[in-house]
């Protein structure tokens, strides 16, 4: 019980300290880059300020650094969820509290989760703790295909949680576009290149627009859009509405497309290399669960890495906004798949970087998130062990260089019940 | 991947609107049994599943975790006809005609268990003609049976076995009804009809439902209950109801049958187990003095997040707690979830069940334990591997009165065992082989044996290792 001294004096320190005045060497441990490099052993981080400096063997440690001994543990990048909504949600089934869609407002792609992401939401806390620190964060739709802008964040305990807004614009094109549009996926394409053509034309003369189709602010906010200055992330499974997704850019060349979930990647991964088009899909999803998803295999992302796509973990409608934390389960089991005949896995390597550098990569982050490369962003996380494996804690967690507090409400309760019956006062004196 | 059991319950009123012309033809089955209902539960749609062929096997150089917190390192398992002759050490005598299956960097465990599944009754694909996992029209039906909702081509029970060495489980009726009716305990076997999955000899269990389902769904619609209040109110009323038909049907003048009764009256004869969804601390302490109010006994609070709160109380009544190990969030019962919740309980003596209640983590409750498990270490609590091998065999097969035949490696019982290709409490361990009842059912390295349903075949990804 000794961690609970520990986790009390560190809940005293919610209160975010002041960006490091003196480099940290982080010295010891095994050090995973997080690029598909494979780990170092006795490897040295250095960050200052809220950038890594350096990281691997025989690294310079400056004379006035901070020590970190790290013997014996894991040193990664933070892990990064390549899909979620995180932040959008504090209880699920409460609806005050969940701001993932809004199936009453009359706007679709201007909205903007930005303004809806709470750094203080509990769900930020939890998976900070469990190691993840930064996410892509999606809405999703109601009643329209467009689902509005997602933005990069970081799971940091200040204030400021938006690492780029309107990093991408959401929309739905597979069995949920379908339905979505009125029912059929002839709809939500022509619904797709119909909003497009409105935005256009208000691009022409914004002064006159009157669209029977699109509010002004939906149409500004699919501009970038079509340019191509917005990602645009497409939720499809099936390999039929993969390769419809890829013919888009035949109407639309600019469209920077990155497909969301894509379960039936692997029988058209080649087109999705050919498109050079990344993915960012379900880890585990194996079964069925629609007509969309009659092919879904774990060997998905395996295959379509095999085949040249460029590809990253998201929690796709799998407890997006709570469950972050499974990102590095998730990445364990791509890795088991080795050792069953006939399944395509992932080796150890490409699996961490499945949930750090390459969803940073895909988002064009990569040069300042996801991975411990000199320049990046200071995200480390410090664990008890191999960060895939199940028995392994968390020990430490720095965002943009600032340590984090590991504190959240799970963890209160389970100190207060440590021992359920009652003491001399009743349950709520003990904190 | 999908969160469809939440999103089926979240969302239970308007999904369960299609079903409501597809009452049962109660008649054609009382026709075909006595009267007397404890009699008739036993003898309708009996089943008639059978065994598959075997030979004898010994699994040697293995380590075994056997099911009741036992661990033997170089151990050898030997089965023949359809039964676990023996379990020990190196130096266990082989018979001469055993096929030998070398197990040396392996592990061994029973079948695992899961105590709470929709397999079947919410199926996959999960369109809303598979949707008949809660029949929501009315708040009390404990007349249904989940057996009759099963459907056995559901995809999901091969993924169970094949990456998640399930081999028995108890599919239950959704939490919208206060009542949800039988569930049905299966052999994880691939038949034609449900019948020919039922584990024989199984006693039935009753699903029961507190808190925020019933009362959204039924206050939704202006229905009782609305509140906690109130559904304690129906609860009770229906207990009382059934108190005086268990008393008629044993004097003079029996009433006429009663489905939902003569499953009342089995809870209350004490051969129907109570499976009860309850979220909360508060309301899980309610339930316990209902139960005593009416003299039957909970077997498990299913999902029980709060079961740590009154860990002592649960220990004292000797109800197990089937929970998952970090579920949370989702609503508001679910909001004080915490990923020590089974570590808690194991320490307080109580009885810990980890269970799934979804089609993915099915395939992986073998994980979800080291999970909980890892995460009481952490906080000082110690449990061996091998206890938690428990939460997800023996446990769960006491939960499902099946411990005397299965759950555990003991000579005499069922040969449903799982050959892990390492220890299964980390990540990078699967399923090697399955066997039911001495059977090899799966066996990753022959794409033969592994299950695929009418369903899948014909179709893209046929067969494939999913």
């Amino acid at each position: 019980m000794k961690r609970f001294a520990l986790l009390l004096a560190s809940a005293a320190a919610l209160i975010a300290a002041p960006v490091a005045a003196q480099p940290i060497a982080i010295t010891g441990g095994k050090v995973v880059i997080g690029d598909g490099s494979a780990p170092i052993e006795g490897g040295t981080v250095v960050i200052n300020n809220d950038r890594v400096v350096a990281a691997g063997a025989n690294v310079p440690i400056p004379f006035d650094a901070q020590r970190i001994d790290a013997t014996g543990k894991w040193v990664t990048p933070g892990i990064f969820a390549g899909f979620s909504r995180v932040g959008l949600v504090e209880v699920g089934a409460v609806s005050q509290t969940n701001d993932m869609n809004a199936s009453g407002s009359p706007f679709s792609a201007a909205l903007d989760v930005q303004y809806a992401i709470n750094p203080f939401a509990s769900p930020v806390a939890v998976n900070r703790a469990a190691g993840v620190t930064r996410a892509v964060v999606s809405p999703s739709t109601s009643r329209s295909i467009f689902g509005g802008y997602g933005a990069v964040v970081d799971l940091g305990q200040d204030e400021n949680p938006i690492t780029r807004a309107r990093a991408f614009q959401f929309v739905e094109l597979g069995e949920t576009g379908h339905s979505r549009a009125g029912g059929s996926r002839a709809a939500s394409h022509i619904h797709f290149r119909a909003l497009l053509n409105e935005a256009r034309t208000y691009a022409r003369s914004a002064g006159q627009f009157d669209s029977d189709l699109l509010k002004a602010s939906d149409a500004k906010a699919l501009l970038p859009v079509i340019n191509g200055s917005t990602k645009l992330l497409v939720h499809v499974e099936s390999a039929n509405d993969i390769l419809k997704v890829l013919d888009l850019r035949k109407d639309f060349p600019a469209l920077k497309l990155v497909l969301v979930g894509a379960n039936e990647g692997w029988r058209v991964a080649n087109h999705i290399a050919a498109a050079r088009v990344p993915v960012l899909a379900s880890a585990l999803s194996d079964l069925p669960y629609g007509f969309e998803d009659l092919s879904a295999t774990q060997s998905n992302i395996g295959r379509m890495k095999d085949a040249g796509v460029k590809v990253a973990f998201g929690m796709i409608n799998d407890r997006d906004a709570h469950q972050l934390r499974y990102s590095v389960q998730y990445a364990g089991n791509l890795v088991a798949l080795n050792k069953v005949p006939r399944a395509t896995g992932l080796t150890w390597n490409e699996a961490f970087a499945a949930i750090s550098s390459v969803p940073a990569e895909i988002m064009d982050m990569g040069g300042q998130l996801g991975s411990l490369k000199a320049g990046r962003q200071a995200d480390v996380v410090i664990w008890t062990g191999d960060p895939l494996e199940l028995s392994t804690q968390v020990e430490k967690v720095i965002i943009d260089g600032v340590d984090q507090s590991l504190s959240n409400r799970q963890m209160r309760l389970r100190d207060r019940y440590s021992n359920p019956a009652p003491g001399a006062l009743p349950k709520a004196y003990d904190r | 991947m999908k969160f469809r059991a939440l999103l089926a319950l979240l969302a239970s009123g308007s999904l369960m609107a299609g079903c409501a012309a597809t009452a049962a033809d109660t008649k054609s089955a009382s026709a075909a049994v006595p009267a007397k209902s404890s009699q008739s539960s036993r003898t309708a749609f009996p089943s008639t599943y059978k065994a598959y062929p075997s030979v004898p096997t010994a699994v040697t150089g293995v380590t075994i975790f056997d099911g009741e917190g036992g661990r033997i390192d170089n151990g050898m398992v030997f089965m023949a006809s359809g039964k676990i002759i023996s379990v020990g050490g190196s130096d266990t005598a082989i018979p001469a005609d055993a096929t030998i299956v070398d197990g040396s960097g392996k592990y061994i465990t029973p079948g695992i268990i899961d105590v709470h599944s929709h397999l079947g009754d919410y199926p996959t694909p999960s369109v809303s003609a598979h949707s008949d996992g809660n029949e929501a029209t009315s708040p009390v039906t404990a007349e249904v049976w989940a057996e009759h909702s099963v459907w056995p081509q559901d995809p999901g029970f091969s993924r169970a076995m094949a990456n998640g060495g399930i081999t028995a489980l108890q599919i239950l009726p959704g939490s919208a009804n206060l009542f949800g009716g039988r569930s049905v305990t299966l052999k994880n076997v691939p038949a034609r009809t449900v019948q020919a999955m039922k584990f024989p000899g199984a006693p039935y269990g009753m699903k029961m439902a507190c808190g925020e389902n019933p009362k959204r769904v039924y206050g939704g619609r202006n229905r009782m209950p609305s509140t906690r209040m109130g559904s304690l109110a129906l609860n009770r009323q229906t207990w009382i109801d059934a108190q005086e038909y268990r008393s008629k049907r044993n004097g003079a003048k029996p009433p006429k049958r009663d489905l939902g009764k003569e499953t009342l009256a089995g809870v209350l004869d004490g051969e129907i187990l109570v499976h009860n969804h309850c979220y909360r601390a508060d309301e899980l302490n309610q339930i316990i003095d209902m139960s005593k109010e009416f003299g039957y006994k909970v077997t498990a609070f299913h999902h029980a997040v709060e079961a740590y709160k009154i860990a002592d109380i649960l220990a004292k009544e000797e109800i197990c707690s089937a929970v998952w190990a970090d579920w949370w969030g989702f609503k508001m019962e679910a909001y004080d979830a915490i990923p020590e919740n089974a570590a808690l309980l194991q320490n307080a003596g109580a009885c810990v069940i980890i269970h799934s209640d979804d089609e993915n983590q099915i395939q992986r409750l073998n994980q979800e334990a080291a999970k909980a498990l890892a995460d009481g270490r952490a906080m000082g609590i110690e449990i061996s591997d091998a206890q938690a091998i428990r939460w997800i065999t023996f446990n769960p097969a006491k939960a499902m009165g099946i411990d005397a035949m299965t759950g555990s490696l003991k000579s005499g019982k069922m040969a449903d065992l799982v050959l892990w290709n390492g220890n299964p409490l980390s990540v990078y361990s699967r399923p090697e082989k399955v066997w039911i009842d001495g059977a090899l059912l799966f066996d990753s390295g022959d794409p033969s044996r592994r299950p695929v349903s009418d369903f899948e075949l014909g179709q893209p990804g046929e067969g494939d290792v999913k």
